[in-house]
């Protein structure tokens, strides 16, 4: 359409920029968007359509608490054009689409992997269609299948053993965010328009495989946008053109989303950063008077309500790992604008809202960006919701600002990228906690049959007090090992899922230059770093086992633990931390990609726990790692803020794919007033935030309720909790994962 | 001279409930007294807990800046004041850093061990365990008069006071002595808050851990309905 056009219609009354020109939404945004610093009085309560249909919706929910899965679409596949239009309560929804024509039904993905889906089916008792499975079987490779045809030995030796433990390499890779807001903003056509000429004009030099696999996704994006048009269409909407109002920006930009969530399962699917996007249209339809307050937050519940019915099907094996059907539906909210200005709008505010009048609940992943100058109305208000919800996690805008701008958005739990410019290859995690063994055992595993997975440097022997000179020696060796294992290993997963598994619509939605990162990420932080203290400070003597290998530990004296402020030993997280990332940045990355490193667990640290012997930090066997970047528990015994002093000090430099540390508190341990537990959150944030914090998952709960919880699910559907990077339904939790969290250090004052 | 040392209990960096904002609390060690229902009684010995300099223990709250600099440092116990010396210049030493400073105490110890403590601190937590002097005597092992005297010296120097009572039952939560305790207050400006505190089993475990008999081992916890009777015994008589 030609822009003279647009700007006297779907543009109107927008500031122009260079956005008019190219595909710039920041360039919209900071033009556009109106800074709000009121308190919350503005905001509207739940409307009577919004009512009828979360009514529903609730109930399907519970009933899906209660059967595990509502139901699967067996006879059609994944795609972004598959399925009929599909309905909650077609007469009150005022904002439309279904994954599929129903509800809660489950989208079979086959590309990721057949026996993966097969598996999940199983799991439920539903069978694929036969006709399908069987020409999938004959005619298709999948992402699963490539990578195991070129995986060598030690890759199986070292996931078998749990060392590289939760690889995309069987189920989609996500942490990818399409840059949704393109669609309201310019129409697909624009969009299409802009895809092709990219493709036309694409300069080559030497046709090399690089190159043939960038034409063709190209290809593949443009047909994918196509497909997202057919698909609007059969709604009865022509997203061929932009936006015009507040309805209509939210219903395209879901749209966008939509397709991908019916294209992909991707571990993460999150969103990016739209509400204060969405803002803009808001204000021009509160100004002329099209929209009042109360339509516009029944537009963001009805929005909201479809993102927390997006499911996707998952296999034992996976929830064991990531537990209570996450989505990672993560909006970013809040944040500072580079020339200074916050970027709070009102539907900062009503986004935040919806916890309130649908009620707490872990998707979407909703996720403020901090900074101290941050209004203080938004801060109270973010408050306010947290100790009423724990649904909230934060994440220091001041430290990411820096990096990657002010139109980034956070992918999965604390992967920062910039919107449409820039996308990760997820790497799950690798078991230092286990390294630490192989550095003591010469590469042998106790835990499994003293297999040897690393490779055989010498045996630290004897029946002496273990050397910590000799240990980081060893350690130093086996990680350098480890490193190049686990980024070969990414390598091959992510050749192989460009090849079969390639997220067509969310890279439509992308830049046709993008940065690319590799993330790697480290479990058992906590255990290594005390691990470590313990060898230095006190005297760990190794028992050994039959073969001669240390199975357990004896440790004499007390040494200091990471999570009291105590330098002497956060200094070796510290170390830990900058020497691994340095490793894992020495290789060759697919695709030359830029390798970054998370200090992340997400629930797998009961999972890598689990896996891993005794360590010398007295562990036991079997015992669950601390999430993320957490202490471990009851080991913080200076209150919280030692402990986020600790976390703090973790450089994000070095782990630029983010630091999670999850912190539960119980109420009265807050404060006593509700203003003063409000000020006194406050003061946290800020005081984490100031210090280089990264990440925090607020939770505000008291652990007897999550007891009753475990024996009385029932009683608490709505019942939501921070772990590590996402927020989950507690009663969705497998047991294991559920004692993990009550276990967990509970700052609790008397 | 041989840099000043004292004995803490522990620390405690995230305080919430003693003083205003988030307080970096320091509890020392050793207490005059002998309250039955004490949560802390291994910080009760003076010759327990560790030992450190002011300059050290400065160092660590100072490192906490970022996080209590709209709060403050609270000295608490035990019984801070049995560590006159100590407790006041690390008082001074943390408001010469910036800070605002709160003295958690029962006010027991002689004003002439107690005043220079007392005036380097911005707000007195204290804590009045009986207005009745038997009835304190029964609960702690001593008399209420220098609580008392405490009070007064706050209020001749115009030093903020937040009151404690804690609430046992069968013991201080009769009505009429409850009222009898709001209307002695009442005349008092120097009183910013009153705090009363619900007794709790929660330090109980400790009681056992020391080898200890808890001598309320058979008190339950007020009920809230019990204790928000409590609260309109007080206000019939405290009336602010």
């Amino acid at each position: 359409m030609d822009q003279n056009v647009l700007k006297n219609t779907a543009w109107k009354g927008f500031a122009p920029g260079v956005w008019m020109d190219e595909v710039n939404v920041r360039s919209f945004i900071q033009k556009n968007y109106t800074l709000y610093e009121g308190d919350e009085s503005f905001l509207a309560g739940v409307s009577e359509k919004t009512a009828k249909v979360w009514e529903k919706c609730n109930a399907l929910i519970i009933e899906e608490i209660k059967k595990g899965i509502i139901d699967v679409e067996t006879d059609i596949i994944s795609g972004i054009d598959n399925f009929a239009p599909g309905y909650i309560d077609k007469d009150n929804e005022v904002i439309v689409g279904l994954q599929t024509d129903a509800p809660l039904k489950r989208i079979v993905n086959l590309y990721g992997g057949l026996r993966m889906a097969q598996s999940s089916l199983k799991q439920y008792g539903y069978t694929l269609n036969p006709d399908i499975e069987k020409k999938f079987h004959e005619y298709r490779k999948t992402h699963n299948e490539g990578v195991f045809d070129a995986y060598p030995e030690r890759v199986r030796a070292a996931r078998h053993a749990g060392l590289l433990t939760g690889l995309p390499d069987a189920y989609g890779r996500g942490r990818i965010i399409g840059d949704y807001r393109r669609v309201p903003l310019y129409g697909v056509d624009f969009l299409l328009a802009e895809k092709k000429r990219a493709k036309k004009e694409m300069v080559i030099d030497v046709m090399d495989s690089d190159h043939i696999r960038r034409r063709e996704e190209i290809a593949e994006q443009i047909k994918a946008l196509e497909e997202l048009k057919e698909m609007a269409a059969k709604y009865g909407f022509d997203i061929s053109r932009p936006a015009t109002d507040t309805r209509e920006a939210i219903q395209w930009l879901y749209f966008a989303y939509l397709a991908a969530v019916k294209e992909q399962n991707g571990a993460a699917m999150s969103i990016g950063r739209i509400s204060t996007f969405l803002d803009c249209y808001a204000e021009r339809d509160l100004e002329s008077g099209r929209y009042t307050e109360s339509e516009i937050q029944e537009l963001v519940d009805h929005f909201i309500m479809k993102l927390r019915i997006v499911r996707f099907l998952r296999t034992p094996a996976y929830d064991e790992l990531f537990s209570g059907d996450p989505t990672w539906i993560t909006e970013s909210l809040g944040g500072m604008s580079l020339d200074g200005r916050h970027m709070v709008t009102k539907m900062s505010y009503r986004f935040l809202h919806t916890l309130v009048n649908l009620g707490p609940a872990p998707e979407p992943n909703l996720t403020v960006l901090w900074s101290e100058r941050l209004p203080e109305n938004f801060k109270n208000f973010c408050a306010e919701i947290s100790i009423a919800t724990s649904s909230i996690q934060y994440e220091n805008d001041d430290l990411m600002r820096v990096k990657f701008g002010d139109d980034y958005g956070i992918a999965c739990c604390v992967s920062a990228m910039r919107i449409g410019k820039q996308m990760q290859f997820f790497g799950a995690r690798c078991n230092l906690a286990k390294a630490l063994l192989y550095a003591i055992n010469g590469g042998r595993d106790v835990k499994y049959d003293n297999l040897q997975v690393g490779p055989a440097i010498p045996l630290l022997a004897g029946d002496e007090y273990l050397n910590y000179d000799e240990v980081m020696r060893n350690f130093d060796e086996i990680t350098d090992w480890l490193s190049k294992l686990y980024i070969d290993t990414l390598n091959i997963i992510h050749y192989m899922h460009d090849k079969y598994c390639y997220e067509r619509i969310e890279m439509a939605l992308h830049d046709e230059e993008i940065v690319r990162t590799m993330a790697g990420g480290i479990a058992g932080l906590s255990v290594l770093t005390d691990s470590l203290s313990a060898i230095k400070y006190a005297r760990v003597r190794p028992i050994r086992n039959a073969a001669g290998l240390a199975c357990d530990f004896e440790i004499e004296g007390d040494f200091p633990k990471f999570g009291n402020n105590d330098d002497r030993v956060d200094r070796i997280a510290v170390e830990i931390v900058k020497g691994f990332e340095k490793k894992l940045a020495s290789h060759y990355a697919y695709r030359k990609s830029r390798p970054t490193m998370s200090i992340l667990t997400i629930t797998s640290n009961v999972m890598y726990g689990k896996k891993t012997a005794s360590t010398p930090d007295g562990r036991k066997a079997g015992e669950p790692f601390a999430p993320g970047a957490n202490p471990m528990h009851g080991r913080d015994v200076n209150g919280a803020v030692a402990s986020l002093k600790s976390v703090a000090k973790l450089p994000y430099d070095y782990a630029e794919d983010g630091i999670s540390y999850t912190f539960s508190i119980v109420p009265d341990s807050l404060g006593r007033s509700t203003r003063e537990k409000r000020e006194n959150l406050i003061s946290l944030l800020d005081g984490y935030f100031s210090e280089g914090g990264h990440h925090l998952n607020v939770n505000v709960l008291q652990r007897e309720m999550l007891l009753d919880a475990m024996d009385h699910p029932e009683k608490y559907p709505q019942l939501t909790i921070r772990v590590s990077g996402y927020a989950v339904n507690f009663i969705k939790l497998t047991r294991e994962q559920q004692l993990d969290v009550v276990n967990r250090t509970f700052h609790k004052r008397f | 001279m041989a840099e000043l040392t004292g004995r803490i209990h522990s620390i405690e960096s995230f305080g919430t409930l003693d003083g205003p904002g988030v307080r970096f609390v320091v509890f020392l060690q050793g207490c005059p007294l002998r309250c039955a229902y004490c949560h802390n009684p291994d910080s009760q010995a003076p010759g327990g807990g560790r030992s450190v300099t002011i300059a050290e223990l400065f160092r660590e709250i100072d490192s906490c800046r970022n996080f209590i600099r709209r709060g403050g440092v609270t000295l608490s116990g035990g019984e801070p004041l049995l560590q006159p010396e100590f407790a006041a210049a690390l008082l001074r030493r943390c408001r010469s850093g910036g800070y605002h400073t709160a003295l958690d105490t029962a006010g027991s110890l002689p004003l002439e061990h107690s005043r220079e403590a007392l005036d380097a601190a911005d707000l007195i937590l204290l804590d009045i365990k009986a207005l009745d002097d038997a009835l304190c005597r029964q609960l702690t092992g001593r008399g209420n008069a220098e609580t008392l005297a405490t009070l007064d010296y706050c209020e001749a120097a115009g030093k903020p006071v937040w009151i404690r009572h804690v609430l046992v039952p069968g013991l201080t939560m009769d009505s009429g002595a409850l009222s009898a305790l709001g209307r002695f207050l009442n005349p008092y400006r120097c009183i910013r808050r009153v705090e009363l505190l619900p007794y709790h089993k929660l330090g109980v475990f400790k009681w056992e851990r020391l080898g200890l008999t808890d001598p309320l081992a058979d008190t339950p916890e007020p009920s809230p309905e019990e204790v928000r009777h409590a609260e309109a015994s007080f206000h019939s008589g405290y009336r602010r």
